[in-house]
């Protein structure tokens, strides 16, 4: 016991002793913490528009204004003809381009039909569907009204109607950053825990003073243990750091269920990512391998751990390497837990896995390091 | 350099790995997703309705007679992401008020997918009505550069710029700050050798595999992924080399200023990946941003190279549209490369 507490004093005193890692790991994480959210964000506004107005008519000058009064549009321009609109998109000026036909009120209101033309810049296919589903929604709107102007709508509908009413629960405000930030936390104390520790051990093999301590009678699980708890330390304090003050300052986010949970699923993780930490230190012999290969698995673990999109969505294949991943379960987890308020019974499964993991991860490296090449 | 053959699997792992993710896995459109239907009416309609639900492949319906509070534990433990409850009196509203209602509650933990799902929802409702009523006004929509709304196209231009960067970055600063460490650069500046060639002679191994890695991409990417080189392969590969060159003298830098090896690999991985990743502009759209954070993403080399790729390989643009960038990234090559040459002792204290 002695021997390990030895080992510890060592272990922090070297990591204290270099100034700019301690910035790194405090500094670093927060400031993405701020930054991150606020780019994130998945709702469109400021679609660029621009109008091919062929008609000039009372029609289509209304709808044009119901387009820019809906907020999500900028008008750009307005151009004469197609092909001129069209090099706006070319120059990433514009995202839309909507055509109005000429004659358009009048063939409206004499044919009783009319035609629109819409085309969208669809390298970003999420942002043409939605751009080109919001704009649709207008033009509904406006041919409701263009209908109530010619049509006495009557007391009950002609025709029986279903009417949808919708409701949403546990983040009513759709704010998406309650959504993204308790994950870009997981995925910062991810990235800062594992790789320091990582990094950490591999710098020992390959400055030599681990052939040093191999010669001690110091155990292997000792060696590891001292390994892994100044940076188990450490992880717990980032997130701390990022819960308590980064998301409640500043995002106002306060975890709906239990902190001690929480906390308690934090620290098996954090046992299970530094095992992998040290794993992979333990097949490596140089620092730049480590960062390497680490940032292969890292890189994969955060993409497939639905962090940014949904796992559900995955073909069957990848929703496999999802469910075999630890961090897809801290991400469930952390938004179970503080977005919905999820009690113990509900992420029992979640618990279960990651002490899988830990044990796996551990036990490997414990069995793989060797005091003797 | 070809020594070590783990970091040469994942420098040429890693960029078809990433391919393959973001090709096949990661989408933003919402599959599978599981919805409980509450039929309380169990009238024709209802269940016509409910079996539409399950027809459709977005959804994997459960039916259950569940109260709200039911709905949120439901919710809580994350076995459902949506609810559709048709009331008692659905069919009696519908016959004789000409007015039903469904009401439909959603878990808004992520916004977007609580979005999706209502809208999925809605439409099946409203399809299945089908009015067609007098002054109709039809929309045709056309999509242009990617018809088929592939998420790939959008993803691979960024995924090119991310790999190239990080990996160039990587590379440099680490190799460089390990010679210091080992003092093995003691050696090297001792020798009649020109600093600069020094220098060049560490970036050229690099140019190389990031250009291999860059043909393995887009070779990926056109037969897997069906995305497409509209304009000049050669203008690409000219500026992609451009971009390397950017990529490797920002590693120079990094490597000038680190001490250890240790600080190198975090500032460039940590202090660089979000950034690159954020202000690129293939994840999230660079126009929802804060202004700010606009102004801060022009410092980003990856987002004009991004650009630049997206003009040539997607709508097949010539120079003429992206000298604008190319200039802009030609200066931060130079300004990187005299800071570098600045910092860089000759003699180490």
């Amino acid at each position: 016991m002695k021997t390990l507490i030895f080992l510890l004093q060592k272990e922090f005193k070297q990591i204290f002793r270099n100034k700019i890692l301690l910035a790194l790991i405090f500094i670093i994480p927060v400031v993405q913490l701020l930054i991150f959210p606020l780019a994130a964000d998945y709702e469109m506004k400021n679609i660029s528009i621009v109008v091919v107005d062929h008609d000039h008519s009372p029609y289509s000058r209304k709808l044009i204004s119901k387009i820019v009064a809906s907020g999500y549009f900028n008008l750009y321009a307005s151009a004469g003809s197609f092909e001129e609109a069209f090099r706006f998109i070319e120059n990433d000026k514009a995202d839309l381009v909507l055509e109005i036909p000429k004659n358009f009120e009048r063939e409206l209101v004499v044919e009783k039909s009319q035609q629109l033309f819409i085309a969208a810049n669809a390298i970003n296919g999420i942002k043409a569907g939605l751009g080109g589903a919001y704009i649709n929604r207008i033009i509904v709107d406006f041919n409701t009204d263009v209908r109530l102007e010619w049509i006495q709508p009557e007391r009950f509908n002609a025709v029986p109607v279903i009417q949808v009413t919708s409701s949403n629960r546990f983040n009513p405000g759709m704010n998406y950053r309650f959504f993204m930030v308790p994950g870009i936390l997981v995925f910062l104390v991810t990235l800062v825990a594992s790789y320091m520790c990582a990094l950490n051990t591999v710098r020992e093999k390959e400055i030599g003073t681990i052939e040093q301590i191999n010669v001690t009678p110091i155990k292997k699980y000792q060696f590891i243990l001292g390994k892994l708890i100044p940076f188990w330390v450490i992880g717990v304090f980032v997130f701390t750091v990022g819960l308590f003050i980064v998301a409640r300052l500043v995002y106002g986010i306060i975890p709906l269920g239990s902190i001690t949970l929480l906390f308690a699923y934090l620290a098996v993780y954090l046992v299970a990512m530094l095992g992998l930490g040290l794993l992979v230190s333990t097949y490596c012999q140089t620092q730049q391998q480590v960062m390497f290969v680490m940032f292969f698995f890292m890189m994969i673990f955060v993409l497939m751990s639905g962090l940014f999109t949904p796992i559900e969505s995955m073909p069957a294949w990848a929703y496999v390497i999802a469910r075999c991943n630890p961090v897809t379960y801290f991400m469930e987890v952390i938004r179970m837990v503080v977005l919905k308020g999820s009690r113990l019974a509900d992420i029992r499964l979640h618990f279960i896995v990651m002490f899988g993991f830990a044990l796996l991860f551990n036990l490997w490296a414990v069995i793989h390091y060797k005091k003797t090449t | 350099m070809f020594r070590d053959r783990k970091t040469l699997l994942i420098l040429f792992g890693l960029p078809i790995a990433q391919i393959l993710l973001f090709g096949f896995a990661l989408t933003n459109e919402i599959k599978n997703s599981r919805i409980v239907v509450c039929d309380y009416a169990k009238c024709g309609i209802s269940r016509q309705l409910t079996e539409k639900f399950a027809a459709n492949n977005n959804f994997i319906v459960e039916e259950a007679l569940l109260s709200h509070h039911q709905i949120e534990d439901a919710f809580r433990s994350g076995r459902i992401k949506l609810a559709v409850v048709f009331p008692l009196d659905f069919e009696d509203d519908y016959q004789h008020l000409n007015q039903a209602h469904v009401q439909l509650i959603a878990d808004a933990t992520d916004p977007n997918t609580a979005n999706m799902l209502t809208a999925y929802a809605t439409n099946i409702i409203m399809e299945y009505q089908n009015l067609s009523l007098p002054y109709q006004i039809n929309t045709e929509t056309r999509m242009i550069y990617n018809p088929e709304l592939k998420g790939a196209i959008n993803f691979v231009p960024g995924v090119m710029a991310l790999v190239l960067m990080l990996v160039c970055v990587m590379m440099t600063s680490a190799s460089i700050v390990r010679e210091k460490e080992y003092g093995t650069m003691e050696v090297l500046l001792v020798s009649p050798l020109n600093p600069f060639m020094l220098i060049i002679s560490k970036a050229i191994p690099y140019l190389l595999l990031s250009l291999v890695n860059l043909i393995v991409i887009i070779l990926l990417s056109i037969t897997l992924l069906g995305v497409p080189v509209n304009g000049s392969l050669l203008l690409l590969f000219l500026i992609s080399i451009l971009f390397i060159i950017t990529a490797l003298s920002l590693g120079l830098l990094i490597s000038n200023v680190a001490q250890t090896q240790q600080t190198a690999i975090l500032v460039s991985l940590i202090g660089l990946m979000v950034p690159t990743i954020l202000f690129t502009g293939f994840t999230f759209p660079l126009e929802n941003m804060p202004v700010v954070l606009q102004w801060l993403a022009n410092i980003v080399p990856a987002k004009w190279y991004y650009t630049i790729v997206k003009s040539i390989m997607i709508k097949g643009l010539g120079f003429g549209a992206i000298w604008k960038e190319t200039l802009v990234l030609a200066v931060m090559t130079c300004l990187l490369l005299m800071i570098s040459f600045k910092k860089f002792k000759v003699r180490l204290e």
